[in-house]
């Protein structure tokens, strides 16, 4: 039961982080570095707030008064403002040739600035978003069958507990993952995104614009990452924006990329890793271990320390692709 | 302990040194987790705006971002002239050591902490007196017999409303489990109701149906959880009741606002005063919160015991042990 309650857990912290992974993994084999993650999961997450937030005002206070949708609002939204981050990072670092890690964090410290600036101006509460209603946020969603099969043993609480009762975006975060695997490994698209970041000069040879292919890609890792930003303000109990509320997030997730060796199946693992470390932390703050008490510090470094021992120890050698981070010149 | 003075012991310094002092010009520095926290920061915020209402004098104010403006920022004010220089927080009181003395004719403030300058007004709060009477109310008001305890930043402060608040439960109910979780071990724990949420949701799964938060910024996330499970929270430092109608128990309400109105009114009468005061429930520094948003949820029997434990305390007939005594809480 304990271990149900840990992983019920682990799979809400690990949805964000399997977002932004994601979109990682798209623009990476691409060949274009995303440091800015980050900033782009947290313009999403205060965007989807903010819309949802302003929707679903009355009229009298100055809101559009709708009654349903916000919450799905918020999330296009989040989405359409990712994208736009992600393309001037793709104009910065494709067409532009600049340096792709400079361009990205720079989108983080835009991100970090505009979203307080902004929110202070509409919402007058230090960048904060007014706290979400139920309706304009995204509600758990009970699977069918959940209540009948709770009392099967072992199957019934872990599809009552475990699977159902997540909100939608969890089951988008994880049904992506064997999308990305076949959009990646199994189409026409995908061989030719993951060609552009080993060797862009054959695909070019080949007759295939690279520029296209790249920008198709970071547009894919804007949409993941407003996605994974909708989900900190519209599918957590926070139930709205708070200034840096994506936390490293973006961070933790391109460290998962590395981990994952930049696999989709992988990249879920390590998320699901990420989040289970995280849940520990928080679930068992102090252990009592009769002699001495391991202190509520170590647990909650837990998470990290066993990043380095794993990455440095097990992981083996990530080897990214080989044209990440190279902008592409045609030869002449 | 003994060696605090009340305010009302303080109060009677009062006026020798009153004609060197001016109209007062104020500032006001909020810590880490933002003006807007709809707790600790909004409360001295609103005791400061109080003030500038009734008196028509402006008053600076500063929000911090990080720890290493802290002394940064008292410097400034006092060097700008500004009089007195309030600042909440515990973890400014190495600041203000550094930098009280250096400005002899500046008046500082510091809440929640002790600070020993000729110079500086230290306002503490006997938190765990407010924290057990609405510890009675959390057992009175749980059928699991299980309740929990969200704290922001691990620090004995924070220990202090969990201790006072678990001996206020078993005082009540002596086999009530009193689950407990720290945000985190940094400053960032006041502002993540991310994670807040997440902390409550686990004690929730372990039967928790009364949850009391101490974390300012993160608490809403903690009462977000509280809400959407359908069980009761507690709200801290400000009247938090209006939150979450129908969810929120009670708040444990701390009168920053009070200790901020004072510090400026003390001053603009030249009637400040250093030294230590300690505001408990019988001095109305803290108090449980009873409106019309929490009125249906509190029977007349829990009213009544609530009294009778405030009533107890403030005639020392029931001793509260405050856990920053000696680090260490009689009760688990």
């Amino acid at each position: 039961m304990e271990l149900l309650q840990l992983m019920d857990s682990a799979v809400r912290l690990a949805t964000p982080l399997l977002l932004a992974a994601l979109a990682g993994l798209y623009s990476e084999r691409s060949g274009i570095f995303d440091i800015g993650l980050e900033g782009k999961m947290l313009m999403g997450a205060f965007v989807a707030g903010a819309f949802s937030a302003v929707a679903g005002m009355p009229v009298a206070d100055g809101g559009w008064g709708w009654t349903h949708g916000m919450a799905w609002f918020g999330l296009f939204m989040a989405i359409i403002v990712s994208v736009m981050l992600s393309l001037i990072h793709g104009f910065a670092s494709i067409t532009l040739r600049g340096n792709q890690l400079i361009s990205g964090v720079a989108i983080n410290f835009f991100a970090a600035g505009t979203t307080v600036l902004v929110g202070q101006e509409w919402f007058h509460s230090g960048g904060m978003t007014p706290t979400l209603k139920d309706n304009q946020r995204f509600e758990p969603i009970t699977l069918p069958f959940a209540d009948a099969v709770k009392d099967v043993p072992v199957l019934g609480p872990i599809y009552s507990d475990l699977i159902s009762g997540h909100n939608i975006i969890v089951y988008i975060a994880l049904a992506a993952v064997p999308v990305t695997w076949w959009i990646l490994f199994r189409t026409r698209f995908g061989l030719r995104l993951r060609a552009v970041g080993e060797n862009p000069a054959a695909v070019d040879t080949a007759g295939i614009s690279v520029i296209k292919q790249r920008y198709a890609a970071v547009i894919i890792a804007g949409v993941l990452c407003g996605v994974a930003g909708a989900y900190l303000s519209l599918g957590t109990s926070a139930a709205g924006f708070v200034k840096d509320m994506s936390a490293g997030k973006g961070f933790i997730a391109l460290a998962a990329l590395i981990f994952a060796k930049w696999q989709p199946r992988g990249v879920l693992m390590a998320a699901l890793l990420f989040g289970f470390l995280e849940a520990i932390g928080n679930k068992y703050q102090s252990v009592d271990l009769g002699l001495f008490v391991i202190p509520v510090q170590f647990m909650q470094a837990l998470p990290y320390i066993l990043t380095v021992v794993i990455l440095a120890g097990f992981i083996g050698k990530a080897v990214p692709p080989a044209a990440g981070g190279e902008p592409y010149v045609k030869e002449r | 302990m003994k060696l605090i003075k009340t305010l009302i012991g303080a109060a009677a310094f009062a006026g020798a040194a009153s004609a060197a002092y001016a109209e007062a010009n104020p500032a006001v520095i909020f810590d880490l987790g933002g003006k807007y926290d709809k707790s600790f920061n909004e409360s001295s915020y609103n005791g400061a705006e109080r003030f500038k209402a009734e008196t028509g004098i402006e008053y600076r104010e500063f929000e911090l971002q990080s720890d290493a403006q802290r002394e940064q920022a008292l410097r400034r004010f006092a060097q700008q002239g500004n009089n007195p220089v309030i600042v909440a927080g515990f973890s400014n009181a190495s600041a203000m050591n550094a930098v009280a003395p250096d400005f002899p004719d500046t008046h500082f403030v510091i809440i929640d902490m002790v600070v020993d300058q000729p110079n500086v007004r230290s306002v503490v709060f006997k938190e765990h007196e407010g924290s057990y009477v609405v510890g009675v109310l959390a057992a009175m008001a749980s059928k699991t017999n299980t309740v929990g305890f969200v704290g922001g930043m691990d620090i004995p402060l924070i220990r202090k409303f969990e201790c006072g608040y678990a001996q206020g439960v078993k005082s009540v109910n002596a086999d009530a489990t009193v689950l407990q979780n720290m945000t985190g071990t940094t400053g960032a724990a006041w502002n993540d109701p991310v994670k807040g949420g997440e902390l409550a949701k686990g004690q929730i799964e372990q039967g928790a149906d009364v949850i009391f938060q101490a974390a300012g910024g993160t608490g809403r996330g903690v009462m977000q959880a509280a809400a959407d499970a359908g069980i009761y929270s507690i709200g801290v430092d400000a009247d938090q009741n209006y939150m979450f109608p129908g969810s929120v128990l009670t708040s444990m309400v701390k009168r920053v606002d009070v200790a901020v109105y004072n510090a400026m009114m003390d001053e603009n009468n030249g009637t400040f005063t250093p030294g230590i005061q300690a505001l408990g429930l019988a001095e109305g520094g803290v108090d449980w919160a009873l409106d019309e948003y929490n009125a249906k949820l509190i029977t007349p029997e829990m009213k009544a015991a609530a009294d009778a434990a405030k009533a107890g305390i403030i005639a020392g007939d029931i001793t509260v042990h405050d856990y920053m005594s000696d680090n260490s809480c009689p009760v688990e």
